[in-house]
């Protein structure tokens, strides 16, 4: 579903994103480890179109089209999820309301009719039910004043919501207690289908444990360096990073 | 709303578009211009006035002059007030078929389809049900709907003109008591000058059946539109008051000095609404609509209540106060505002809340949203006089700003003659960044649609004040005056 192609992005004019590739088939969990700055929620905001980063070279292909001039509602429309490192506070709007607007825009890219307010109801109850959501917090404005933790529980109920076929997670699992990890990887897993696929950013093996990946890969310096299957993680924690300074400058650099 | 209709005020918004700024061709009976006792005689005579109100006027008209000699423009407000040539501006003008009081089907079909064409159908088949408008054009009222059902209910509700002329006695009861002519410069001008308006009077007791409601539609150019309006609640009534204004888009700037005078016996309750969208000039700030207005209620007897609502969205310059002087014990006010202000747009505008009777009570909620180079200033004075023992104010001011060349502005003033006063003032000031945008946008909500969003939670609590029927516009109508403001 996913094919990224040699792509190069820049923020303020720094190059962060050189040269990276990727493939992801629907069904797969794909998770991308990495140093700090390695340029992890770079990839997450270039492919959901934050406006801050251009893409200077290369392509993205989200089914059959090159994604890359649609503006970021249309992504969503197109079933693009990114679950924010850093999810923002909207003060005087409601979690519902947001909630409401957001499949009715999602449906309407798709031409769909708005969905009913029984059905929405009835799919909200579910969802703060798999994900143990509280009314309280449901009622609040958008992350209004929410704990980092609550806040990344509220990306993935909105990610059980709206239903997207490529959801990105980026640190999800950062802030969030043991308990908590159990109740957003128990979602994750219940999410997942043949037709959809996840990829995972993190920096723990903590999260793979829970949600099983099939592919690990680590990005450094703006390019996939390795990449593994599951073992990978343990590999990355047992080591840590300093072994990629010994990398050849031609994997990690290439000016 | 659907999505193609949507789009379209989308686009007319971000190309510059005023929805309403259309020109109706109609043959007008127009005053020459300039401003003088002659000016106001005139006036007084088109209208056939008695002798106290030509008096009247012209006392006012004198006092306007003298301030002008003396004092000049007022300077205490946050923004640079433009010169205004008083002789340059036509203080009359009027379609010159005569206005029909007595079946609205008999009105100059081309000020009907005017009105139709601003979504205020007038005629007996399309009428609004449950709401009764009376229609002013430039300096006359057209058609008032509803007259006889609610003259059933012995509430009258006509033009300023023919009040004057059927119910002289109550017009001369109140006109002036709550905004006297000598209040302020434009106050002044409005009482030398004013040719028509609305008139409401709600019988003792009486719950009014409907919304009562003034259309007001600025039409000719080079002219100013001076209205006033007077609405007394006798004891124990009740009435919902609902004024809505456009104008057409011109390079001139044209003035807007209106007065509304709320009058509240005893236990009455009057509830008074704005929405408020006259041409706000174009998006380097040329024309648009200088609207200072001066509007005040005076909750005269025991337990009386007022509340203003207003959605500011329109003028190149908005500049009112509505005030409620809270005089009856165990009254209260209230006084929620919305006012917006985009590309070059200006508000000054709060409230005066005069605390005179004992445990009287008011409530103000101030949203102010600025986006472009927009400034917007809240001003309000609360006022607690010596006898007003155990009066209380609860105060609420929030400002949303929108990108980072707007401006907003806080001038709260309190003045307490008694120790029982108890006063609160809670103040917010949000940005909506790029990052809350952008938030929004990958949750597939488009950025117009997330600037909409943002603003009506924001806004909620003042929306959930008009009637229901104008909320709902009101809403569309804060989402359309943002359109393009953003990205
Ligand atoms: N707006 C910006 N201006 C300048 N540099 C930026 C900007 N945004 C990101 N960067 C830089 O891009 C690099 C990659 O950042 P990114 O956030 O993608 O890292 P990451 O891999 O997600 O790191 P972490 O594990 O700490 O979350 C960093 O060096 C960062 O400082
Ligand atoms: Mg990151």
């Amino acid at each position: 579903m996913l094919q990224i192609r040699e792509l190069h992005a820049t923020v303020n004019d720094k190059e962060i994103l050189k040269g990276l590739n990727l493939t992801v088939k629907p069904g797969e969990v794909h998770a991308i480890m990495g140093p700090n700055g390695s340029g992890k929620s770079t990839t997450a905001s270039v492919l959901s179109g934050n406006p801050g980063y251009t893409v200077t070279k290369g392509s993205i292909r989200f089914y059959d089209q090159n994604i890359i001039t649609l503006k970021p509602e249309e992504r969503a429309g197109e079933g693009i999820f990114m679950a924010f490192q850093y999810p923002v506070e909207i003060p005087g709007v409601s979690n519902i309301n947001f909630l409401r607007t957001a499949i009715g825009e999602i449906r309407a890219y798709k031409g769909l009719p708005p969905m009913e307010t029984r059905d929405f109801v009835k799919m909200f109850r579910e969802k703060q039910h798999l994900l143990q959501f509280s009314n309280e917090l449901a009622g609040r404005s958008l992350n209004e004043g929410f704990s980092g933790g609550e806040k990344k529980r509220n990306e993935i109920l909105q990610l059980a919501m709206l239903e997207p076929r490529l959801a990105i997670l980026d640190e999800t699992d950062s802030g969030l207690d043991i308990d908590a990890l159990r109740i957003v990887s128990n979602g994750v897993n219940k999410l997942r289908s043949s037709a959809n696929a996840f990829v995972l950013i993190t920096h723990y093996q903590r999260l793979l444990e829970h949600i099983e990946p099939d592919f690990v890969h680590v990005l450094y310096k703006g390019r996939i360096v390795r990449s593994g299957t599951k073992e990978l993680a343990g590999e990355l924690e047992a080591k840590g990073y300093d072994w990629l300074k010994d990398l050849p400058d031609a994997l990690t650099d290439q000016n | 709303m659907d999505t193609a209709d949507t789009n379209n005020t989308l686009h007319s918004v971000i190309e510059g578009n005023y929805q309403y700024g259309f020109v109706t061709d109609i043959e007008m009976d127009i005053l020459p211009r300039g401003l003088s006792v002659e000016t106001v005689m005139a006036i007084s005579e088109k209208k056939n006035e008695p002798e106290w109100l030509l008096k009247w006027r012209l006392t006012a008209y004198r006092h306007f002059l003298k301030l002008l000699e003396t004092q000049g423009m007022p300077e205490w407000q946050n923004f640079n007030l433009p010169a205004i040539d008083f002789q340059a501006i036509s203080y009359y003008a009027a379609p010159k078929s005569k206005p029909v009081l007595n079946s609205v089907d008999e009105v100059d079909p081309e000020l009907i389809a005017t009105f139709e064409k601003l979504g205020i159908p007038l005629t007996e088949q399309k009428m609004l049900s449950g709401v009764a408008v009376d229609a002013v054009f430039d300096s006359v009222s057209v058609a008032t709907t509803f007259r006889k059902e609610l003259s059933k209910l012995g509430i009258i509700f006509c033009s300023f003109s023919e009040a004057i002329k059927e119910h002289g006695d109550l017009v001369k009861k109140y006109l002036g008591t709550v905004v006297p002519a000598t209040d302020n410069i434009f106050a002044a001008l409005n009482a030398a000058v004013s040719s028509d308006g609305s008139f409401a009077y709600i019988p003792k007791g009486v719950r009014c059946p409907m919304e009562l409601s003034t259309y007001f539609r600025i039409n000719a150019g080079n002219s100013g539109q001076f209205e006033r309006t007077l609405v007394i609640a006798d004891e124990g009534s009740y009435v919902s008051y609902l004024e809505g204004c456009t104008a057409p888009q011109r390079d001139e700037n044209q003035l807007h000095a209106a007065v509304v005078e709320l009058i509240a016996l005893s236990d009455a309750e009057i509830k008074y609404s704005t929405v408020q969208n006259w041409y706000p000039g174009d998006k380097d700030g040329k024309g648009g609509i200088y609207n200072f207005v001066t509007k005040r209620g005076i909750c005269k007897g025991n337990g009386a209540r007022i509340s203003w609502t207003q959605v500011e969205t329109g003028s190149a310059i908005t500049w009112k106060y509505p005030g409620v002087i809270l005089k009856g014990d165990n009254s209260s006010a209230e006084f929620y505002s919305i006012a917006i202000t985009k590309n070059k747009q200006i508000a000054d505008t709060g409230t005066k809340m005069i605390h005179l009777g004992k445990n009287t009570k008011s409530r103000i909620i101030s949203k102010g949203i600025s986006a472009g180079e927009g400034q917007n200033s809240y001003r309000g004075l609360v006022h607690a006089g010596r006898n007003a023992i155990n009066a209380r104010n609860f105060t609420q001011c929030d400002s949303l700003l929108i990108g980072s060349t707007c401006g907003a502005h806080t001038f709260p003033y309190i003045e307490a003659k008694n120790k029982s006063v108890q006063i609160e003032h809670e103040a917010t000031t949000t940005r909506i960044g790029e990052d809350q945008i952008f938030y929004l946008n990958q949750r597939g909500i488009n950025t117009e649609k997330a600037v909409a969003l943002i603003v009506n939670g924001y806004a909620k609590e003042v929306l959930n004040n008009l009637p229901m029927e104008f909320a709902v516009e009101a809403q569309k109508l804060l989402a359309i005056s943002l359109e393009g403001s953003v990205g």
